[in-house]
């Protein structure tokens, strides 16, 4: 039988990335260089958001005959793979795709899957493990994110994936016939050159890699903080401070120094292990920091929150920006933030109840933007300085107290489960009430007694499974 | 307006004679009919056949022009029962449409159109949704042919044959009387290629001409006694002249060489994945010039009996390399041989999967496995794969689902708050976009039984206390859904609710207009309110809502539907444009405007990382591609908070499920306004001298207190 001129390109990734336009490139650059090539997909159902296929072959076309070429990507027999999302590479691996004669081109940024999206806490899939399978199964693997190369030069990311291929010298081709492919197609000409440039050279390594910085500690900024990081540095382990800096720098912020300095009190109250504190000065901090009214209109109406959805949604200098927000505080959360009796008492009358409840029935469309929104925010968020009168002050530090009392009674183990099991209060409304509900079940299933560090971990894990409280349920009765 | 427009590639539709055509195999197949002909062509869509439309409705002036009558038909049956032209009349005419479902739809008319035979040439050109991709049951056209005696053709996924082979189906359809199916797989219907064109012909006989002068001959009408003689007339004169065509014009081929101890006998269509397969067992080359010999069945049925007994003769064993099951062709084959008198073993589903597309990879075991029974010499040596590299739960599945900004999310998503205070609902659901309702996140719908049938698939429920709801789309509705659902409901009392998704087109098959859609193209009456036609057959409690991105009314008006003591059917519609549709249609618009400086809005949602805390309730009841997740920014805490891409294109959901869900603070919506008029910069330089004073000693106050 004769040597294998054949070359195939299996292109995966997902409906409305652009892999028949990539696709498409590909055949007409081959057949531009005296290849016959054939190209096939599978759209349909694939197009809504789904993982798809595309796939090309080519031969020269220096025979008479007419060649058999195949349909699909066969395992073991594909020379390039292009992924343009880091899971579509981890797929092309998972079919066989990927072999070691395998050039894998694949974008290493993450489109998320419904699955991962959906988890109450955090379900994403694992980056690092595909990204050491690429490299160990692939005879070569460029990596790099396509998505952000495409933003910083204005493209999309099928060109970048084209730029890539021509740079990677998989293909026995000029880079001039790859950019003339794209000058046939005769579509956003200009943009697709510079994504192809961009691709050309982050695939021959031209192009530095992002850095990752990791989030820095915050340094003070005031005498009050010189005073806070110096009790932080006295008082606590070592492996705490990032977390108490954060946590302290966060509740001078929600509320004022006093409140920081209660924060350290407590937190110096919990004596252990180095983990063990900056777990709690996690915790402590966000349980805190919990969102009332007031906080929620602090945070609503910053300089900096306004300079980040400018850049968040892209706007030029020349566009205008109206913010709307979608706000529902009920009756609960408005009595919350009323002076602790009075919040009670409308709380506990049945008649205050059915004459307010109606008027916070309906969402409210609140324009951030405008005078009026914003000076009511403004004032809503000037309610900090009698934050310590309000009803949900008084239950949450009652519950904070009541939680640290159990934390310090524990024995090590289960006092660090314990104190990871706030993770579980978040949210608002309905969320926060589902959130305190398990947390409450896991706490009185503690109290029982019999349940050890492990338990308490399964516990709360059950309890992040399901919307619908199944699992905890299963797991308590177990 | 379809999802993708062919108006450039329809020019390649006028080439002439040697003139060398590049293009899809959908394209090929249009082509290949303007050569033969055709004088009608008509269809349905759905996947792989729907560009196959798509090419039929952009290539339309161009058949007008050339005499032949082109129409969208109403369902698969309606296209079927078209071919009544070509039965008196020499008429050469085309319908396409997915397979197996639309041949189930079309069946009526299908068995009807096979009884009576054919005069002019009949094609029934399919689109097998089969394999990968496929979004249907898994089962076989062959079974049809063979019950209602119609041949089938399956031809190599290789531009020419393909086209040599619809040219072909008509005279075989002539020569026999008989009507053709001509089925192509997924891939083929989208594989480039190119061959050598011919000039396009005009039909010798127009629809309009066949009008004028009407034949009739009650011979061909299925009715005693004409029925009785229509089924001998099959076997003694249809039959026997078929087999004569195919083995005449040499539809089927051989490969490989010619003597040898064993062979294999293949479908047409996944001829190429065999000679892979071959070809990495090094038994063949990139030309299909195998070390064995192969029997290549263009035609699948019938089979050419004295074909197979010299292709079978003096060989020990043959592989049939059939896909899907059961196994039609391995059984015909036995029954040949044995009748033959000859020897040969036959293999097939025992050496390769049972079920399940036949790849390459797959193929190439099988052979392997046949090999190492009846030649073992040539059989390679056993290979023990790799390791693999990843498990399968490293990769999430990406389930379909619905469009960024689709309506019928906001649906679902009311359906799932009105479920959370009535109780889980049983729902009938339809075929279309809506079935993604099923998978996560919303996890809505119990059965579904067929195109349009989400109401009638609901009928069998007489609630007492709660009401069943049925989902149908609007193309499901016009396809069928308003009587078998609807007027089925209304004569036998029923108590349910239809939810009838009104999205302006036939969404899930590319975006085809149907009757009540919006647009208003040539040629076309569209228009028509579904709402009238429901009470039109006597429907009493309908509502139509207007923007089904209005989540808080949608829930209460099903709450309303599902609690009201009014007894009877009763059909919500749910309209608002399908966005796909509507992108398409604003987009380049949009760009217009903003290039000639005009003022535009741009509306976007977002979400604050400050104040969302990472419980993705709001992904759970919306479940937007737009709306995804990325890492919390806050050191503290561990959950990925939620996050609005750019691609969001403001429809507004998740603002309105956060709403009427209570859900959390942290969504926004942004007004983003290019070309601002000179009231808006006014409006906004007073705006930002206030707030920007205030935000200032805010800032500066923020600053004195802090860390």
């Amino acid at each position: 039988m004769t040597g294998r001129e054949r070359i195939t390109i299996a292109v995966l990734g997902l409906g409305g990335q652009g892999g028949g336009v990539l696709a498409n490139w590909i055949v007409q650059l081959a057949e531009a260089c005296g290849y016959i090539a054939q190209g096939t997909s599978v759209p349909g159902v694939a197009q809504r958001t789904g993982a798809t296929v595309y796939y090309v072959e080519m031969i020269p076309a220096d025979t008479a005959d007419a060649p058999v070429l195949a349909l699909m990507p066969v395992p073991g027999d594909v020379d390039i793979v292009v992924a343009s999302e880091l899971m579509e590479a981890g797929r092309a691996i998972l079919r066989g795709f990927v072999s070691k004669d395998t050039l894998l081109i694949g974008s290493t940024h993450r489109v998320y899957a419904i699955s991962e999206k959906t988890a109450m806490g955090d379900g994403r899939a694992s980056n690092d493990r595909i990204l050491a399978a690429a490299q160990e199964r692939a005879g070569r693997f460029i990596g790099f994110d396509m998505e952000s190369t495409a933003d910083a030069n204005g493209s999309v990311i099928s060109s970048i994936m084209f730029g890539a291929l021509a740079g990677s010298g998989g293909l026995p081709f000029q880079r001039e016939a790859f950019e003339n492919a794209i000058r046939a197609g005769g579509k956003a000409i200009d943009a697709n050159l510079r994504g192809f440039a961009a691709g050309f050279d982050a695939a021959q390594g031209k192009l530095d890699a992002a850095e990752t910085s990791d989030t820095e500690r915050p340094e003070p900024t005031s005498e009050a903080g010189r005073a806070l990081a110096q009790r932080i540095e006295r008082a606590l382990p070592q492996e705490a401070h990032a977390f108490a800096f954060e946590g302290v720098r966060r509740l001078i912020d929600y509320q004022d120094r006093r409140y920081a300095e209660l924060y350290l009190d407590r937190l110096e109250a919990l004596a252990g292990t180095g983990e063990f504190v900056a777990e709690a000065a996690r915790h402590l901090a966000l349980w805190m920091s919990y969102e009332d009214t007031i906080r929620v209109a602090a945070l609503k109406i910053r300089r900096s929150r306004f300079a980040r959805v400018r850049e968040e949604v892209k706007a030029q200098d020349d566009q205008i920006v109206q913010l709307t927000e979608y706000l529902h505080p009920r009756l609960e959360e408005i009595c919350e933030t009323l002076p602790a009796a009075i919040g009670r008492r409308v709380l506990a009358s049945k008649r205050m109840q059915r004459l307010l409840k109606p008027l916070f029935a309906k969402g409210r469309h609140v324009e951030t933007t405008s005078l009026r929104w914003f000076l009511a925010l403004q004032a809503l968020a000037g309610w900090r300085r009698w934050r310590r009168g309000t009803l949900r002050y008084a239950i949450e530090q009652a519950r904070i107290e009541d939680w640290l009392a159990l934390v310090r009674a524990a024995e090590p183990a289960s006092a660090l489960e314990l104190v990871k099991c706030q993770r579980l209060i978040k949210g608002y409304g309905d969320t926060f009430e589902r959130g305190l509900r398990s947390f409450g079940l896991i706490v009185d299933r503690y109290r029982q007694g019999g349940i050890d560090a492990a338990g308490i971990a399964r516990l709360r894990e059950a309890a992040l499974a399901d919307e619908d409280g199944k699992a905890l349920a299963a797991a308590l009765a177990a | 307006m379809a999802e993708r427009s062919f108006k450039a590639e329809i020019e390649r539709l006028k080439l002439g004679e040697g003139e060398t055509f590049h293009g899809e195999g959908i394209l090929a197949v249009t082509k290949a009919l303007l050569e033969s002909g055709v004088a009608y062509v008509g269809g349905y869509q759905g996947s792989p056949i729907s560009h196959l439309m798509d090419v039929f409705s952009d290539a339309s002036e161009l058949m007008a022009g050339l005499g032949v009558h082109f129409e969208s038909s109403a369902s698969e049956a309606t296209a079927a029962a078209m071919l009544a032209a070509s039965v008196n009349y020499p008429l050469r005419g085309a319908v396409a449409w997915k397979s197996v479902v639309g041949t189930n739809v079309a069946s009526d008319a299908l068995s009807n159109v096979a009884s009576g035979g054919v005069t002019g040439g009949a094609l029934i050109i399919l689109g097998e949704d089969y394999g990968e991709g496929s979004s249907i049951m898994q089962e076989r056209t062959h079974a049809f042919a063979m019950k209602s005696q119609m041949w089938l053709l399956d031809p190599r996924p290789s531009l020419p044959v393909i086209v040599d082979m619809v040219q072909k189906g008509f005279e075989l359809s002539e020569a026999s009387n008989t009507p053709v199916m001509l089925e192509l797989r997924v891939r083929a219907c989208h594989v480039t290629g190119s061959f050598t064109a011919r000039d396009n012909r005009r039909p010798p006989l127009t629809v309009a001409e066949a009008a004028d002068a009407p034949v009739r001959d009650t011979d061909r009408i299925v009715l005693p006694p004409a029925n009785f003689l229509h089924e001998v007339e099959k076997i003694e004169k249809r039959w026997p002249a078929g087999i004569d065509f195919i083995r005449r014009n040499a539809l089927n081929e051989h490969f490989g060489t010619e003597d040898d101890d064993i062979g294999i006998i293949v479908q047409g269509g996944i001829f190429n994945s065999l000679n892979r397969g071959l070809e990495l067992l090094d038994l063949s080359d990139a030309y299909g010039n195998a070390s064995l010999p192969i029997y290549v069945l263009n035609v699948t049925y019938p089979l050419i009996p004295d074909e197979v007994r010299d292709f079978c003769a003096g060989k020990r064993a043959v592989l049939v390399v059939e896909e899907g099951q059961p196994e039609f062709i391995e059984h015909e084959l036995n029954t040949l041989i044995r009748r033959a008198g000859l020897d040969t073993t036959v293999c097939g589903k025992d050496v390769l999967p049972r079920a399940g597309e036949y790849t390459a990879d797959a193929i190439r075991e099988g052979v392997s496995k046949f090999l190492r029974q009846h030649a073992p010499g040539r059989a390679p040596a056993a290979q023990s794969a790799p390791p693999p590299a990843l498990s399968p739960a490293s990769v999430p599945q990406r389930p379909a689902g619905f469009c960024t900004g689709c309506p019928e999310r906001p649906i679902f998503s009311a359906m799932k708050l009105v479920q959370k205070e009535i109780g889980e609902l049983h729902v009938s659901a339809d075929i279309g976009c809506h079935l993604f309702s099923i998978l996560p996140p919303f996890h809505i719908g119990n059965t579904t039984m067929g195109y349009g049938l989400g109401t009638a698939g609901a009928s069998a429920f007489k609630p007492e206390g709660k009401r069943a709801v049925a989902i149908m789309g609007d193309g499901g509705f016009w396809h069928n859904g308003l009587t078998s659902g609807i007027g089925n409901a209304v004569f036998n009392q029923d108590d349910n609710l239809t939810i009838i998704v009104d999205n302006g087109y036939s969404a899930a098959t590319g975006g085809q207009d149907i009757l009540s859609s919006r647009a208003k193209p040539p040629h076309r009456k569209t228009n028509n309110p579904i709402e009238r036609a429901v009470r039109g057959v006597g429907i009493a409690w309908a509502r139509t809502r207007t923007r089904t991105y209005d989540v808080a009314g949608m829930r209460d008006t099903i709450r309303e539907a599902l609690t009201s003591p009014e007894k009877g059917p009763k059909v919500l519609i749910a309209q608002s444009e399908c966005q796909l549709n509507r992108q398409r249609r604003l987009k380049p618009q949009i760009a217009r405007a903003l290039k000639s400086g005009q003022r535009v809005v741009r509306e976007r949602f977002g979400v604050d990382p400050d104040t969302c805390t990472g419980d993705h309730s709001c992904i759970r009841l919306s479940g937007c591609p737009s709306l995804s997740i990325r890492t919390n920014p806050d050191p503290l805490r561990q959950d990925p908070v939620a996050h609005v891409e750019n691609s969001c294109v403001g429809c507004g959901v998740c603002g309105e499920v956060s709403h009427a869900a209570i859900l959390c603070p942290s969504f926004y919506k942004a007004r983003i306004i290019s070309n601002p008029s000179r009231g808006d910069r006014i409006r906004h330089r007073m705006r930002q001298w206030v707030i920007g004073f205030l935000q200032r000693h805010d800032e500066r106050k923020l600053a004195a207190r802090a860390f």
